[in-house]
């Protein structure tokens, strides 16, 4: 019943938004601040068990209203319901054209992702699936920038494609099976893993492309960059902090037990196609000059070594992959708050036409140091635990290939340390540029900020918490 | 005492977060005082740890919490105190503090003071994390730590972009030796299954594991990767001249007496492991010879008083390397502590004379200086006689036994340090001469301004030259009545000496003893006229202009790597992302565009009707599953 309550609040809450219209804002914080409360509850309980709960839905169909949380659905939801409410506070003193709708699209959007992460029956999963997507849809074409329609429509494409290709493989897969719950997880994993392996590479591929495209995996990541460009930024944080999870989890959660012939197949190529990207969107991102691309291309690179960790199926890069996943939401969250409030005050995201923030407001360039430097997991920051998990998996998966996987991968480290010390130069040290409005943080961007950093430091001293959570999950996947 | 460690790097980091709240509202003395107060805690209980080590002999591993635990993969935050880091402690919290009082006076004009003293404190707690971890991960942790800190302060007076551009420039460097660190990590948690020293040592010495030799030498090579970034060698050297960019107090700390020497503990505490790797331990000999020379030689030429030291330490940690590569490992430790006083009273005394010139760094300008800093004048002399290798001094007897060491390893070697040693005497004097022999090339408003530091700069500038007379005393040759206190010290903690049986020893000694005295009589009376002391312009053609642009090596790397990464990167962001790969989404875009015009027109329309369209396709959903139920 309690996850029931990690998306009923937001849904309600999304709606009520619609009526309230300028109350929006009011209705979001609120909302997710309580829905943050249940989510820590669900993550206690599902430390140490796993919490489900279901009844029937469509039974034609064979679907069913099943919801389920074990460590890592219990971290995800914390994640979304953490990131929620300080999208919402950093951006409380904003005014927001037709404030009710914007809102209640979030809302509804968070309600979608928690669902993803909690779904235990495939047609559901799909439902929240396509729940999440929807909002952001209209989000980005409405309230994105200038050339918001064309990419709004690339991204459009983009995810669409995946969803049917992925509604296609359900929908086989159910049909193998068909009975009052075809749609159930075990239902679907066993009639995945019973197919012949030809078949299973099929599914697998169906399924995967949806997935990659989410994540997003090299080369099925050329909408990202421009829809982050183009989104307003609290869209942009719930697509890289939130919904690129929503691809990680549907790998971990429905890919590998659905497909293990595909994934066995299928992974050195995967696992070779990410730490490609890992360093392609490395080198990239040297070149932008555009804070967002910057961070985008960033986030890329990031996805790619924790896309390798997912299919390279060690025990610790796997166990790496779920603090990271939190960890990259967090950080992320961080890094866009910033290019949001450096956006605000000089008028512009160009680099090349910003400067001396340690100057002119130097609480704020803190902050940037601060969560660049989780960015480029320095030690003590929450990036480096995932980090060297993610490497030490990699290191020691089966291929034969590991040692050279782990060291091109890790060429990324440099690689990130480059673009992301060259932002810091661009934005922070120098001369002053004249800021439009001239005000370092103010209280509420202060709050939303002490939340991400708290949490930077927090985990990074002392990770446990989080290792603790998710081994379960993982001593599951892989035995 | 012993149990009491976490207190060590608790103080700098208390003092840290002080100074780091509070750096816009607190005066600045008061972040002066905190951040020296802070190191002295943690250099009083220092000591106590070091004489309990003497007294016990024994080694303790101080569990404080579990850090990463992952099914078999345990990494705990736990601390080791032995001989070597508790000898560590005392060089880091005693010069560190000595560094931080010299502070309070060198940057008092600054407005920036607190924040300064605060990236110094953090730098010190993580310096003691660095050299007090019981695994590998936990001294990495210190050792990306001290490259933050180092980043920081080179980078201290950021709206100058050439003193950024050489924060970054150390900072990716060190970046790419952790690479290698993070890879010699990798391997030992693969073969062996901890990162643990003594669970990895002892596993070495039982030979539980079978691992070949060539495993062996690819671990100490990947860890060696990593010093060669953090001790700036060769390939990976050019940052640490740069790094000159920061406030004086800071290269003095950081760039000259503990930071740098990281790597030189990293491969003294794997001593167990370079003992196995022939070929890794040739490396590093070879390695660090070749930078020994070819720093030398640069710093023959370089008219920046803090550039001659920069290189000066380059070469020096060189030697140290090649110490550790013929397999004197404790000698290694000995020229870093030794290094560290003479090192520090050399770049603070550079501090004292920048600061009497009102920031002018270039010795062009400089001369004459001994009457007006006469105490800066004395202890720099002391300084560099001691780094020149004056029979006595500290640098004399640690250099010798690396000298000793080699020789017995191999002539050639030997030959090539002995004449580094030879050039190293040659431009310490040369720098010495040109800053303070003859008369003054400033102008009239410098030469009206000279004067000599407060006592808090020179208060450790004495102190700092006394150690440097006298602190090779605890490992003095057997010839002159010493006793090799710290060899046997170092011995508890594993880290072995070289021993050598030779019968020729005493002759040995008595010839380098004779040369060194003989060599540095000429050179101090070849050097006035060799470098024209009294009529120095500070120009130079031909071969010294090579040296004197460092043999052009940063031009040569950016040659073939920043411009080459760059240009990558911007045919990958060109022609791969914009026309490739996003070419052909595009195509397939409009092709879907195509075939869905009458939707396109919708998406003109009006948000509201997208959200009414939702909102029912919802409630028909949730319709759905209700009338599901009854069913």
């Amino acid at each position: 019943m309690i996850l029931t309550l990690l998306i009923l609040i937001p849904l309600v809450a999304g709606i009520l938004s619609f009526l309230a219209k300028e109350n929006g804002k009011m209705i979001a914080l609120l909302s997710s601040v309580a829905t943050l409360g249940v989510a820590i509850a669900t993550s206690v309980h599902a430390g140490t068990q796993t919490i489900s709960w279901s009844i029937p839905w469509i039974p034609r169909l064979g679907a069913q209203l099943s919801f389920y949380a074990d460590g890592m659905s219990a971290m995800l939801c914390l994640l979304t319901a953490i990131v929620m409410p300080v999208i919402f506070i950093t951006n409380w003193n904003k005014t927001v054209d037709r404030a009710g709708s914007f809102y209640g699209l979030m809302l509804l959007s968070q309600a979608g992702i928690t669902g993803v992460f909690l779904a235990h029956d495939a047609l559901l999963f799909y439902f929240f699936w396509e729940l999440a997507l929807i909002p952001v849809y209209f989000l980005c074409s409405s309230w994105g920038g200038e050339k918001r329609v064309a990419v709004t429509f690339k991204f459009f494409v983009y995810t669409f494609l995946g969803s049917l290709m992925m509604l296609a493989a359900l929908i086989f897969l159910s049909s193998q099976n068909p009975g009052v719950n075809a749609y159930s997880w075990e239902n679907i994993v066993s009639a995945g893993a019973s197919l012949d392996p030809v078949t299973q590479q099929w599914v697998f591929v169906l399924i995967f492309v949806a997935f990659a495209i989410k994540m997003p995996i090299f080369p099925f990541h050329t909408w990202q960059p421009d829809t982050y460009e183009q989104s307003p930024t609290p869209i942009t944080i719930i697509l890289s902090a939130l919904m690129v999870k929503m691809g990680l989890y549907g790998v971990i959660r429905w890919l590998i037990p659905v497909a293990p012939e595909g994934v066995a197949l299928w992974s050195n190529t995967i696992v070779v196609l990410s730490i490609i990207g890992i360093v392609y969107a490395s080198c990239i991102a040297i070149v932008q000059t555009d804070l967002k691309r910057l961070v985008a291309y960033s986030s890329i690179a990031h996805m790619g070594l924790m896309a390798a960790a997912a299919f390279s199926q060690t025990k610790v890069g796997m166990h790496g992959l779920m603090v990271q996943m939190f960890n990259h939401g967090i950080n992320i969250t961080g890094m866009w708050l910033i290019v949001s409030m450096v956006e605000q005050r000089w008028g512009t995201r160009d680099m090349t036409k910003l400067g001396g923030m340690a100057s002119t407001a130097p609480k704020m360039a803190i902050a940037l140091v601060i969560i660049s430097l989780a960015n480029i997991a320095l030690p003590l920051t929450n990036g480096f635990i995932g980090e060297f998990m993610l490497f030490n998996g990699l290191f020691s998966s089966a291929s034969q290939y590991h040692i050279i996987f782990m060291v091109v991968a890790g060429i990324g480290i440099i690689l990130g340390a480059v673009y992301t010390l060259n932002m810091i130069q661009k934005t922070a040290y120098g001369d002053a540029v004249e800021m439009t409005v001239s005000k370092d943080i103010t209280t509420n961007e202060f709050v939303g900020l002490t939340i991400i950093i708290g949490i930077i430091l927090i985990l990074g001293v002392y990770p446990k918490p989080l290792l603790d959570m998710t081994l379960g999950v993982v001593n599951m996947m892989i035995p | 005492m012993t149990n009491l460690v976490y207190l060590v790097p608790l103080f700098p980091l208390i003092g840290f977060l002080i100074n780091g709240i509070g750096w816009r509202k607190m005066p600045k003395s008061a972040g002066g005082v905190i951040g020296s107060l802070a190191i002295l805690a943690s250099f009083v209980v220092s000591l106590g740890i070091f004489f309990e080590v003497k007294a016990s002999g024994t080694t303790t591993v101080v569990n404080l919490f579990e850090f990463i635990s992952s099914g078999k993969l345990v990494i705990p935050f736990a601390f080791q105190v032995d001989a070597l880091s508790s000898l560590f402690l005392l060089i880091i919290t005693g010069i560190g503090f000595l560094i931080h009082v010299y502070s309070t006076s060198y940057m008092h004009h600054d407005e920036g003071m607190v924040k300064y003293f605060a990236y110094l404190n953090l730098f010190v707690f993580s310096m003691l994390l660095l050299v007090l971890g019981a695994n590998y991960l936990i001294m990495f942790i210190g050792w990306e730590g001290v490259g933050l800190c180092s980043y920081l302060l080179i980078g201290f007076w950021f709206k100058n972009r050439d003193y950024t551009n050489a924060a970054k420039k150390a900072f990716v460097m060190n970046r790419i030796g952790d690479l290698g660190f993070l890879v010699g990590m990798l391997l030992i948690l693969f073969n062996y299954g901890t990162l643990s020293y003594q669970e990895f040592f002892g596993q070495l010495s039982t030979g539980q594991v079978a691992a070949t030799s060539s495993m062996y030498n690819w671990i100490a090579i990947c860890l060696f990767i990593g010093a060669m970034g953090k001790s700036a060698q060769i390939p990976l050297y050019t940052w640490l001249p740069d790094a000159m960019a920061g406030p004086t107090p800071v290269s003095a700390l950081i760039h000259a007496a503990t930071m740098v020497t990281a790597g030189i503990y990293m491969i003294a505490r794997s001593a167990a492991l370079y003992d196995l790797a022939p070929v890794a331990q040739n490396l590093v000999a070879v390695i660090g010879l070749a930078t020994a020379l070819l720093a030398a030689t640069i710093a023959l030429y370089q008219n920046d008083i803090k550039k001659v030291l920069a290189y000066s330490t380059v070469s020096q940690l060189g030697f140290m390397f090649l110490a550790l590569g013929v397999g004197a490992y404790t000698t290694g430790i000995f020229h870093v502590m030794t290094h560290a006083f003479f090192k520090a009273l050399l770049f603070l005394g550079a501090g004292s004379v920048i600061h009497a010139m009102s920031g002018e760094q270039d010795i062009k300008y400089m001369g004459g200086l001994r009457k007006k800093l006469p105490i800066t004048y004395i202890t720099f002399l002391i300084g560099v006689l001691a780094i020149s290798g004056f029979p006595f001094t500290s640098g004399f007897v640690s250099k010798d036994e690396i000298l000793l060491a080699v020789y017995h390893h191999n002539k050639a070697y030997f030959w090539v340090a002995a004449v580094t040693a030879v050039i190293t005497a040659i431009y310490m004097f040369r720098l010495l001469m040109l800053t303070f022999m003859g008369s003054f090339r400033g102008t009239e408003e410098q030469k009206h301004h000279l004067h000599e530091s407060p006592w808090q700069m020179t208060m450790p500038l004495i102190i700092l030259a006394i150690l440097s007379l006298v602190g090779g005393f605890v490992q003095l040759p057997h010839l002159f009545g010493g006793h090799d206190f710290l060899n046997e010290f170092l011995a508890k903690a594993n880290v072995p000496a070289l021993v050598v049986e030779d019968p020729g020893m005493e002759m040995r000694e008595y010839t380098l003893f004779g040369g060194t005295c003989l060599g540095l009589i000429i050179i101090f009376i070849a050097t006035r006229k060799l470098f024209a002391v009294d009529s120095f312009k500070g120009e130079y053609g031909g071969f010294k202009k090579v040296l004197a642009n460092k043999w052009y090596i940063d031009e040569l790397y950016d040659a073939i790597i920043v411009r080459p990464l760059n240009a990558l990167s911007s045919a990958f962001d060109r022609f791969v992302e914009r026309m490739g790969i996003d070419g052909i989404v595009n195509g397939v875009g409009k092709l879907v565009r195509w075939g869905s015009d009458r939707v396109r027109l919708l998406q003109t329309g009006q948000v509201g009707f997208y959200i009414f369209v939702m909102v029912i396709g919802m409630t028909l959903l949730f319709a759905i599953s209700f009338f599901g139920f009854s069913n």
